[in-house]
């Protein structure tokens, strides 16, 4: 009888020193969209590319379905815990290309933020798309060429990082688009 | 075209602008970037003074006398290099072909440069 009671009094004090982290709704839909983001990543790795950097960036598409029907902060969460995940899958956690990654995606966020604010009515996911895929590239190349290539040799790649964020923007933007119409039917 | 009616509904007006604008911004950066042109002369120096310019259009070797031996230039269309030097580093020559207005190979312990030009010079010197 007293090793029960014992067992018993052991479990309460272990019950009140747990701590419980409560999993909200919320912290399941960001980790299902955050999931998907980084799936996109990896699948989007072993796409070959003719220009390291050059790279369609799929996750974005998810990034911008959840900024338009989860608002800013949602898209932030997903975008920052697919660059932390995915690069600690691919083993490029705090290598140049992990810092590259991130100051893209904070910059992009911070252009999603304010472009988040014009009419809707007007400016729809390409918008969104193409002007986050402009700031993800320049802040690329200011962190590189103040980081990776102290030199202003690596701004001759501007025009084909700018025609590359045109493209991929618009083509993200409109599967974005797409995929918004289809999720509200 | 099914692709097109599919598609351009998702498009809304300020969209169009925004591409317009993405545009004008990845086709500006083209000529600014790229600007410099097609490199058309070279230019020997030895200390600074001019010893030989040509046009490059044609092959060619040319022979410099420096303070420590003889430096060969090449020169073939649309670009030239040191093709050999006396110095220790051989920094000119690893320089390989230079193609890019305002290029310069410069070969010190000879007091040897080749340097391009080209019609707009918009920049004194380019290294990478």
């Amino acid at each position: 009888m007293p090793l029960f009671a014992f067992l018993i009094i052991g479990e309460r004090y272990f019950q009140t020193m747990s701590v419980e982290l409560t999993v909200t709704s919320d912290d399941r839909r960001i980790a299902r969209f955050a999931a998907a983001a980084i799936v996109l990543t990896i699948a989007e790795a072993a796409i070959p590319s003719p220009l390291p950097g050059v790279k369609p960036g799929l996750a974005n598409i998810v990034v911008l379905v959840v900024l338009l029907r989860h608002g800013w902060a949602d898209a932030a969460w997903v975008s920052l815990l697919r660059v932390f995940a995915a690069s600690l899958l691919m083993g490029q956690f705090l290598a140049p290309g992990f810092f590259l990654s991130l100051a893209g995606a904070l910059a992009s966020l911070a252009t999603l933020a304010a472009t988040v604010r014009l009419p809707s009515r007007w400016f729809g996911p390409v918008t969104h798309s193409v002007a986050a895929a402009f700031a993800h590239m320049a802040a690329q190349l200011v962190v590189a060429r103040l980081w990776l290539v102290p030199h202003d040799g690596v701004f001759l790649l501007t025009p084909i990082f700018a025609t590359a964020a045109l493209c991929f923007g618009a083509i993200n933007g409109l599967i974005a688009a797409k995929l918004l119409v289809e999720l509200d039917q | 075209m099914r692709a097109l009616r599919e598609w351009l509904p998702h498009l809304r007006p300020g969209d169009w602008g925004t591409l317009a604008l993405g545009l004008a911004l990845a086709a500006s950066s083209f000529p600014l970037l790229w600007r410099g042109g097609v490199a058309d002369r070279a230019v020997v120096k030895r200390d600074g003074a001019i010893l030989a310019e040509f046009a490059l259009n044609a092959s060619r070797r040319f022979e410099v006398e420096g303070p420590i031996g003889r430096t060969v230039i090449e020169i073939a269309p649309g670009r030239a290099r040191v093709a050999a030097d006396p110095g220790l580093h051989q920094y000119c020559v690893k320089q390989g072909w230079l193609t890019r207005p305002n290029s310069i190979a410069i070969c010190a312990p000879n007091h040897v440069s080749l340097q391009l030009t080209g019609k707009d010079s918009s920049f004194d010197s380019l290294n990478y």
